[in-house]
């Protein structure tokens, strides 16, 4: 490695680079927590000084608590349903061949490509034409729908490399497909599953576009931010009810990432440490 | 526990079986009997099908046609975890999410044995494998070594009729392998269960066996002891895969029950084995001599069969030599490994030798 | 007695179609994908037909009419509004994936080559902010470009500015800076995963016949990891030009993009037919431009061997 260094450009220049590249990632976001516990009403330097009274201020916002536990309701949903989604499908991908595979798992996946306006309106256009009224279940369609790409690729990195002679030993020793399942399968895929379970919840909880065509009179948190953006002296607010939420996306995030790691090392058990 | 039942019994019948994956037979009409309490190997080299019946007797794949039995039962549709067979897995398929006694149990949990009873027949499976004391290391802190003793005793825990190994020596290192092939052979002496054994390792098939079936394309060419696979293949591909083997060309001038006369460029008139393959008179055959039977005559030395040649190559491998020599009349030089004792390492190139052999190391092989 | 012969006693002799043996392999496999091929294909490949089929709609007042016009289209490729915002929504989705790239490829070299045992940690650091709600690092962009906001009174503290500028926000370069900076982990990503496979050997090799770290770089490395840069371009360019948040938040009259008149046909104009219109359009011109895009790389890329 060490050597191989020598022969490639600029490393000093990189390090340097690649600090400035994380200072620029993370530093307007930092810009929330900052001001949501400064005094001043607009979020301008220099800091006034320090207060809880915007996070207090939010408890007492009976429409907020609403929304909080619209984005509950519909990101736990969301999570279960593009989980179970997902983990059919990674299975089907990981474990069997079989023709279509590829176009199917292309379309699966192609919400992520697709600019989200265009998924939101086609389906707000299917949901009025079909006189289905507006409401948190047709968000939550929608987040399923972009969801289970997520789903799928923290899944099958999951399933990936799990050795197919793992259950054939099951099978070897006596046990039956469904005791395979149950003793084998699904122990070393929990963590991939439980990962994919927080990625979902998180995009749903994080999600605007689709709920902003798709949600009837009940808000979801971004919504409700959307709606408060409007009134500038609601700004600090906002902000501290969006600290809330990146922490709430970090921590969830980093849990899913442990589990996700954990998945995938335990599947690729082999090699490493018999060399 | 387990009787010792007469020597000559068949606990594994295969018949007639072909397994097709659309026009590529991965298995041509494999018949063979396995008897009870043998070591039993398959050897060939890979895509020869030997894995491929493996895991038809496993119960993973099911024939295309033809029928496997084991101990008289007919094994029809009777899935993998319903035969009474085990496995040890080519890459172990140790369970990482469980520690050593809880992979050893796995199986044993689906029997509902009492505690102790369970965790005696653990402890005795790791016994059997010298792994005792190790039961709480994790699967993934294990050595390849150690991950192999696993599989192993996760499978005799079970008390099979068959244990069927795939290749379990091919991830270990050279002096690991060798060490265990030893303790292998050691162990199924003990337990007296039949052993099949899976590998493309002709050494480590003849030092285990008792009987070896080796295989190409699909095909069993030869079933024998590990003696008479060496000695007496019957086919060139057999003669060629399980080691060296100088070929003559020869013509059989008679057959007398079972024996062929057959003239030689080289070696003369000589007489040697009928294969069980038909060969007929008149028709061309090939001579095979293994190297080893070859042996230099040091000067006024005399024996009643020997050729003459010129040594043209000359490579030295410690304990032995390997001669290229040059014979009149054979289109291709023999190749001989003679012992150093005699200082066969100091003959120079360019030298004329005699060589030695004993006509019944002269096999007659099928093409 | 074995133990293990006890488990072999029924004798069924269940015997399967042998030679389905791969056809069941094939239908478990289709069984098993097809809840989640069916939802998507409901949720995604119907409501776009359903798209497409209202572009050629006529909207009155409350009806629609299903007589087969290509008037929708007229509008959205004739009248200069929607011309104005379709071309800049595509100036702008092009500089922001060019220059996200432009950023991204570094740090993802630099997570490639020099990240050593710490690569996992580096991919973390980089995709976590990206996990956090879009609106809100938008919303964290109008703080900082705001007249009242972060920059301004930053620049006044340090006496640069008298007073606050308000030219921070609401002009597509405040669309472009928000956008660079919301899509910058999905660009690292695919870089990353292309460099990675970039054989070390090769450069070994490049530096044994006379390249020096740049050259091998040029002629190398870069050219091996063209699949990464051209995936991480269509990946950002695709989506952004769909966006109205940006555009809404920071973008100001002159900041508006084609999503924001779509928006409008689906809200207040409720013209659907017109916004269908609007969406199959863009949705063809940006596959348009990113075709392009990636012909021209993979010609320069070509070329530069």
């Amino acid at each position: 490695m060490i050597r191989l260094r020598r022969l490639l450009p600029g490393g000093s220049w990189l390090s340097a680079y690649a600090f400035l590249y994380v200072v620029f990632l993370y530093l307007p976001v930092m810009f929330l927590p900052i001001f949501s516990v400064n005094t001043a009403a607009t979020p301008k330097f220099p800091l006034n000084g320090f207060t809880w009274k915007w996070y207090e201020g939010l408890l007492r916002t009976p429409e907020l608590v609403e929304a909080a536990w619209n984005s509950l309701i519909v990101g736990v949903s969301a999570a279960i349903l593009s989980t179970i989604f997902g983990i059919l499908a990674a299975r089907a991908i990981t474990r069997y061949r079989f023709p279509g595979r590829r176009p199917i798992n292309g379309l699966i996946m192609a919400p992520l490509v697709l600019p989200e306006i265009i998924i939101a309106i086609s389906l707000l256009l299917v949901v009025l034409r079909l006189g289905i009224g507006l409401s948190l279940f047709t968000v939550m369609l929608g987040h399923v729908l972009i969801c289970i790409p997520y789903s799928m690729t923290v899944l099958t990195s999951g399933f990936e490399g799990f050795d197919r002679s793992l259950e054939e030993a099951s099978a070897d020793l006596g046990e039956s497909a469904f005791g395979t399942f149950r003793r084998v399968t699904l122990p070393m895929v929990m963590p991939a599953i439980i990962s994919s379970l927080l990625v979902s919840f998180t995009i749903s909880l994080d999600e605007f576009m689709i709920a902003f065509f798709l949600s009837g009179t009940e808000a979801t948190l971004p919504i409700y931010i959307w709606g408060q953006l409007r009134f500038a002296a609601k700004l600090p607010g906002v902000l501290a009810l969006g600290t809330l939420l990146l922490v709430a996306s970090f921590v969830l995030m980093a849990i899913a990432e442990m589990l996700r790691r954990r998945a995938a090392s335990r599947t690729h058990n082999e090699g490493g440490l018999y060399v | 526990m387990f009787d010792r039942v007469p020597p000559e019994r068949t606990m594994i019948e295969i018949r007639d079986v072909t397994r097709s994956y659309g026009a590529f037979k991965a298995l041509d009409d494999a018949s063979l009997a396995i008897r009870e309490g043998e070591f039993f190997s398959l050897l060939g080299p890979s895509g020869c099908g030997k894995t491929t019946l493996l895991r038809m007797i496993a119960g993973f794949d099911q024939p295309t046609s033809g029928s496997i039995a084991i101990d008289g039962q007919p094994m029809d549709g009777i899935p993998a975890n319903r035969r009474p067979t085990n496995m040890v897995f080519q890459s172990y398929a140790i369970f990482p999410h469980l520690n050593v006694e809880q992979n050893v149990a796995y199986g044993l949990k689906r029997l509902r044995l009492d505690a102790g009873e369970e965790k005696r027949r653990v402890e005795e499976a790791l016994e059997q494998v010298s792994l005792t004391g190790l039961g709480r290391r994790g699967a993934t802190e294990l050595s390849g070594g150690q991950r192999q003793r696993v599989a192993l005793a996760r499978a005799l825990v079970m008390r099979p009729k068959v244990l069927l190994l795939d290749e379990p020596l091919s991830a270990l290192d050279k002096k690991l392998r060798e060490q265990m092939q030893i303790e292998l052979r050691r162990l199924q002496q003990a337990v007296g269960i039949t052993f099949i054994l899976v590998t493309h390792d002709q050494y480590e098939a003849l030092a285990m066996s008792d009987r070896i079936a080796v295989m190409f394309n699909g095909r069993i060419a030869q079933v024998a002891s590990p003696k008479d696979i060496y000695q007496r293949p019957v086919t060139r591909q057999v003669a060629d895969f399980l080691g060296g083997m100088n070929f003559v060309a020869a013509e059989i001038v008679e057959e007398s029950g079972a024996t062929l006369t057959v003239d030689t460029l080289g070696f003369g008139r000589v007489k040697a084995e009928k294969p069980p393959a038909f060969l007929r008179k008149g028709t061309s055959a090939t001579l095979g001599i293994r190297p080893e039977r070859l042996r230099v005559l040091w000067d006024e030395e005399r024996f009643d069969f020997e050729v003459a040649g010129t040594v043209v190559e000359r490579h030295y491998f410690g304990e032995v030599t390997h001669l290229i020599v040059d014979i009149p009349g054979l289109e291709k030089p023999l190749s001989v490994i003679e012992t150093n004792d005699f200082g066969a390492d100091d003959i120079p190139v360019g030298a004329a030798i005699r060589l030695a052999y004993d006509p019944e190391a002269l096999v007659a092989l099928a093409d | 007695m074995t133990a293990a012969a006890d488990q072999s006693q029924p004798l069924v002799s269940g015997r399967k179609s042998k030679s389905g043996l791969l056809r069941t392999e094939i239908m478990q496999g289709l069984a098993l994908i097809s809840p989640t091929f069916l939802y998507a294909f409901i949720l995604l490949v119907l409501p776009i037909v359903v798209v497409l089929a209202h572009s050629f709609w006529t909207q009155h007042y409350l009806t629609v009419d299903r007589t087969f016009t290509l008037a929708n289209y007229r509008a959205a490729l004739g009248e200069p509004m929607y011309r104005d915002l379709l071309w800049r929504s595509l100036r702008i989705s092009l500089v922001v994936s060019g220059l996200t790239v432009f950023f991204a490829y570094p740090i993802a070299y630099y997570i490639s080559f020099y990240g050593g045992r710490r690569k996992g940690l580096w991919l973390f650091l980089i995709t976590i902010p990206f996990w956090t709600s879009y609106l809100l690092r938008i919303m964290s962009w109008k703080v900082i470009l705001g007249y009242n906001g972060v920059l301004n009174s930053a620049l006044m503290g340090l006496g640069i500015l008298h007073e606050p500028s308000p030219a921070l926000l609401y002009n597509s370069s405040a669309v472009v800076i928000t956008l660079t900076h919301a899509w910058a982990a999905f660009a690292v990503l695919p870089i990353f995963v292309a460099l990675e496979k970039v054989d070390r050997t090769l450069i070994e090799a490049a530096a044994d016949l006379g390249d020096g770290p740049l050259r091998a770089f040029l002629r190398v490395t870069l050219p091996l990891s063209v699949p990464g840069i051209v995936s991480a371009l269509l990946i950002v360019m695709i989506p952004t030009v769909g966006d109205f948040v940006t555009p809404k938040l920071v973008g100001g009259k002159d900041g508006m993009m084609i999503a924001n008149a779509i928006q409008v046909q689906f809200g207040r104009a409720a013209n659907w037919p017109l916004g269908a219109a609007l969406s199959v359009t863009t949705m063809i011109v940006v596959s348009l431009m990113a075709g392009a895009a990636v012909f021209l790389i993979r010609t320069v890329a070509r070329l530069a061997r």
